[in-house]
């Protein structure tokens, strides 16, 4: 299984750990993470606006790239995840859109929506199968109480994620049973974790986080698994609590699979 | 060579505003066989009539073509007014120059020689059109009721009332539907049980009335006035001419464990039991899926309690056979399960309660005997949240819900608001709508009195989440009329849950050949005009298997689908559509082909004899129609390969002919 790989910028600086993990678990799985070559910024929230077409150039790069592959592209952070499909989605449906940004790149062949998103966690579910990571697993983290923190970017849009339910997601407590663990059902778990707020109004942030992690340890959670660096940044820092770990769950998966 | 006569309505400017109808009639006029031809302002009012039947005397007219409106508006009035002159009905054609020409086209010269073109086809066909006589057949003077909520007790009751016999089918232990879960019913209060077991008790003890409770449709064959269907009538384990209903069985009954249906789950019943106190029929029955005799053969307390000998394990289902003149639908509604929308924390927590849940716990009937209680510790809830359109008005695409509006649940959160204020005044009860739609007679007068005097606390907006935490109930909403977002914590959050047809709807529809929508409620004839009628001949339509209804427009509903009902059944025969399919044995191969395609099992095949070359006889295998049971959909006329099936009325012949005039 091959599938080309856009880690993003944060995944070389504050969240190596999501991204070395990954690789490590991939490459146990026996799934090959080709690092698109020359890939440069998702475009971080820009592209998101309608009316301006500069700032999804660099996610429709590393899309076109992925076609000239010819492999479905994967990616791990959630909020690249979340840019470049919405970009994908753009240029699947958005026939002027499309027309712009392809007179602007000037490609080879232009590109109009071809290649295939998935997160990683999809790569998981879809194509390994939690069946076959039960199998693999190693270290069974079992009797470890973790709750799934989803965010809001995995999930929404809904109707252009496709990813799972917004309001009632199962893909991570799936993946928390197939490491060994018992999967914490907890309401706030696809509630927002105050985001970039934190930059501008740091008492928001610590509103949203500590809901999130009081509700979580109040059912009962040991640990919170994320993939996101924004929601681990804002869970740890703003949250207020240090009785509950929140990790990326690609750590947990290189636990359970003995790579650590 | 037939002597036809042309009229070419003005329809008020309905026609005549985009279609030059003077020149239409001229044209048509010039046609071969055409004897008389003009055109009249209203052709389908008494005097347009007379003036048909005028031209008809006067011209001595065979064939009449007439260019107004849909055949669906007056074909029959036309084809009536023809047989008063003595010319067969089936002589009548009509071109469709309304709806087909000049209510979808705007230039005159293009909708004039469309008009003309689709005059000249109705001519091409009437040429070829032979007289027909239309049969007759008897009606079974019986009526079937499926469903035996207040939907099917009042048609039965008032098809009873007519004096004709009618059956109950219900597929639960007793009648009584949904209305017998309710507490009280808008918006006068009353309580449902004493308005509803009253009708329950008369239509049992009505003579013509037949209750086959506990019972399913297994198949229905035939047509309006002759049907045959099948009934199961499934195993009670308890012989319902002995049991009394004393309910000593269902005291006695080691095994308390089974969620009770009645009471929404809420609490528990035993395996043997009736279902509540006003059960019609009165009969115990055995839910085998508990039953520890049933399922290991060691218990029998209930049989050995039984003062009648009632009990009987080693009972089967039975299949019965009914035949029936017509057949009403009133398969009811069901809520959606609120599971889907667990973002209200229905599954995470039994302090989410859904509306129908709620009537059960203010029941005094119910588990909790009719006090106000939080399912999950049994305390008296001080703030309730009430959640309206949960899984109703959806986006089209939203596959969780229902596009429509469920149009009750306004009311009864209304209802639920207003009679927790009054019994218990210490609580805060705050309601989130989209829209309060109270359209009905003093509906809207009950919705105000819950604000103006009860003190409800309704606020436009829609709940985004609940929070089960530390057993409180943290409500996020926004006030769209404030513009500002609400955190309410609440001991008690209820949900107004969609209601959708009940899932046995859709199999029934096929086996009926009865019409739905996309949402599974069956499709009335028209929707204005024939609301309780299905489309399908002799299946009338009754409550909110139509479509959603509160109680007064079920009532009224299931009293109009008894009229109509009735309607069939006093009369000794039915007129058949004589367009019916038709084999000409001489040029059937005998290949089955029609009888897979045809719908309605009209058609068989039996062996015959022919006259062969050199006086010899041929034994062929050929098919034949039931005039009386074949509807005339055509579908084996277009399936048979040798030509050999012909539609009267419709043949092959004629409709080439009408496409060469087209193409002409």
């Amino acid at each position: 299984m091959k599938f080309s790989y856009y880690p993003g910028c944060t995944l070389k600086t504050k969240g190596k750990d999501l991204d070395r993990y990954g690789r490590l678990c991939a490459e146990a799985l026996g799934v090959t993470l080709a690092e698109l070559p020359d890939w440069q910024c998702c475009g971080a929230v820009y592209p998101m606006a309608k009316d301006e077409i500069a700032t999804k150039l660099s996610a429709v790069r590393a899309l076109a790239s992925s076609r000239d592959e010819g492999t479905e592209l994967v990616t791990l952070c959630s909020a690249c995840h979340n840019v470049i499909k919405q970009v994908n989605h753009d240029m699947q449906t958005d026939a002027d859109i499309a027309l712009r940004v392809n007179n602007y790149l000037g490609l080879d062949t232009p590109y109009t929506g071809e290649t295939t998103v998935l997160h990683y966690l999809e790569v998981l579910r879809d194509r390994v199968g939690f069946d076959a990571i039960k199998a693999a697993v190693k270290n069974p983290l079992t009797g470890r109480k973790i709750g799934a923190y989803y965010g809001c970017l995995l999930l929404r849009p809904g109707k252009v994620m496709r990813f799972d339910d917004p309001e009632n997601p199962t893909i991570l407590e799936d993946f928390i049973r197939a490491i060994g663990a018992e999967p914490v059902i907890y309401a706030m778990r696809n509630e927002c974790c105050g985001g970039y707020i934190a930059v501008e109004d740091k008492g928001a942030a610590v509103k949203r986080s500590s809901a999130v992690l009081d509700n979580a340890a109040a059912k009962g959670a040991d640990t919170l698994v994320t993939a996101c660096p924004l929601c681990l940044y804002n869970l740890k820092k703003n949250g207020g609590r240090d009785d509950v770990a929140v990790v990326y769950f690609t750590e947990l998966l290189a636990e359970a699979l003995g790579v650590k | 060579m037939q002597r036809i006569g042309v009229f070419v309505c003005h329809c008020g400017t309905n026609i005549a505003g985009t279609v030059d109808v003077v020149a239409v009639a001229k044209a048509l006029g010039q046609e071969p066989g055409v004897v008389f031809s003009t055109e009249y302002q209203y052709m389908c009012s008494e005097s347009g009539q007379q003036l048909m039947r005028a031209a008809i005397r006067e011209h001595k007219l065979t064939g009449v073509v007439v260019c107004s409106c849909s055949p669906r508006m007056h074909e029959a009035t036309f084809r009536k007014a023809a047989a008063l002159e003595g010319v067969n009905p089936y002589m009548v054609e009509i071109a469709n120059i309304r709806e087909h020409v000049s209510w979808i086209h705007k230039d005159m010269a293009e909708a004039t020689e469309k008009a003309v073109i689709l005059g000249r086809a109705a001519i091409a066909k009437v040429h070829l059109n032979a007289p027909l006589q239309a049969g007759e057949s008897p009606v079974t003077k019986r009526a079937l009721v499926i469903g035996g909520g207040i939907a099917g007790i009042q048609t039965a009751l008032d098809i009873a009332e007519a004096g004709f016999e009618v059956d109950i089918v219900e597929k639960s232990p007793t009648i009584g539907g949904k209305m017998a879960q309710l507490d009280k019913t808008f918006p006068t209060l009353d309580c449902a049980a004493c308005i509803l077991t009253p009708k329950m008790v008369d239509a049992a003890q009505n003579e013509k009335i037949n209750i086959f409770a506990y019972s399913e449709l297994e198949s229905v064959k035939g047509y309006i006035g002759n049907f045959k269907a099948q009934i199961r009538r499934k195993a009670r384990f308890v012989d319902e001419t002995k049991c009394t209903g004393c309910g000593i069985c269902t005291e006695k009954c080691p095994q308390k464990k089974v969620p009770n249906e009645f009471n929404m789950g809420l609490d528990n019943r035993r395996a043997i039991y009736i279902p509540f106190a006003q059960a019609v029929p009165k009969v115990a029955t055995i839910d085998a899926n508990y039953c520890t005799m049933m399922k290991t053969g060691k218990c029998g307390i209930c049989s050995k309690v039984c003062g009648t000998g009632a009990i009987d394990y080693t009972q089967k289902d039975t299949v019965i056979e009914r035949e029936y003149g017509a057949i009403v639908v009133a398969t009811g509604f069901n809520p959606i399960d609120a599971k889907v929308y667990n973002e209200y924390g229905y599954m995470d927590s039994p302090d989410v309660v859904t509306s129908l849940e709620l009537e059960r716990l203010m029941n005094a009937a119910g588990p909790t005997n009719g006090t106000l209680l939080r399912p999950s510790d049994k305390t008296h809830p001080h703030t309730i949240v009430f959640v309206q359109c949960v899984g109703s008005r959806c986006d089209e695409t939203d596959e969780r819900g229902k596009p429509y509006c469920s149009k009750i649940c306004c009311m009864y959160t209304a209802k639920h608001a207003m009679l927790i204020r009054e019994k218990y005044p210490d609580t805060d009860v705050y309601v989130f709508y989209i829209d309060v739609r109270t359209p009905g007679k003093n509906f809207d007068e009950f919705y105000r009195r819950a604000v103006e005097q009860y003190g409800v606390h309704y606020i436009k907006g829609q709940v985004g989440k609940v929070v089960e935490q530390n057993g409180k109930l943290h409500v996020q909403a926004s006030d769209l009329l404030a513009n500002e977002q609400l955190h309410i914590d609440a001991d008690l959050v209820v949900l107004a849950t969609a209601i959708e047809p009940d899932k046995t709807a859709r199999s029934l529809g096929t086996m009926l050949t009865a019409s739905m929508d996309t949402n599974d409620f069956f499709t009335e004839a028209h929707p204005k005009l024939r609301p309780v009628e299905s489309p399908t001949a002799g299946i009338f339509l009754s409550g909110v298997c139509q479509g959603p209804k509160d109680i007064p427009e079920t009532v009224s509903q299931a009293s109009a689908c008894a009229a109509k009902v009735i309607g069939v059944l006093a009369k000794d025969k039915l007129t058949c559509n004589p367009c019916v399919a038709h084999s000409d044995e001489l040029l059937c191969n005998g290949c089955s082909s029609c009888e897979k395609v045809c719908p309605y099992g009209a058609i068989s095949y039996s062996d015959k004899e022919f006259r062969g070359p050199n006086r010899t006889t041929l034994i062929r295998r050929v098919a034949s129609v039931n005039p009386a049971v074949c509807q005339g959909c055509g579908a084996c006329t277009v399936a048979c390969p040798s030509g050999a099936m012909d539609l009267k009325g419709f043949s092959n012949k004629q409709i080439m002919a009408e496409v060469d005039a087209i193409c002409k």
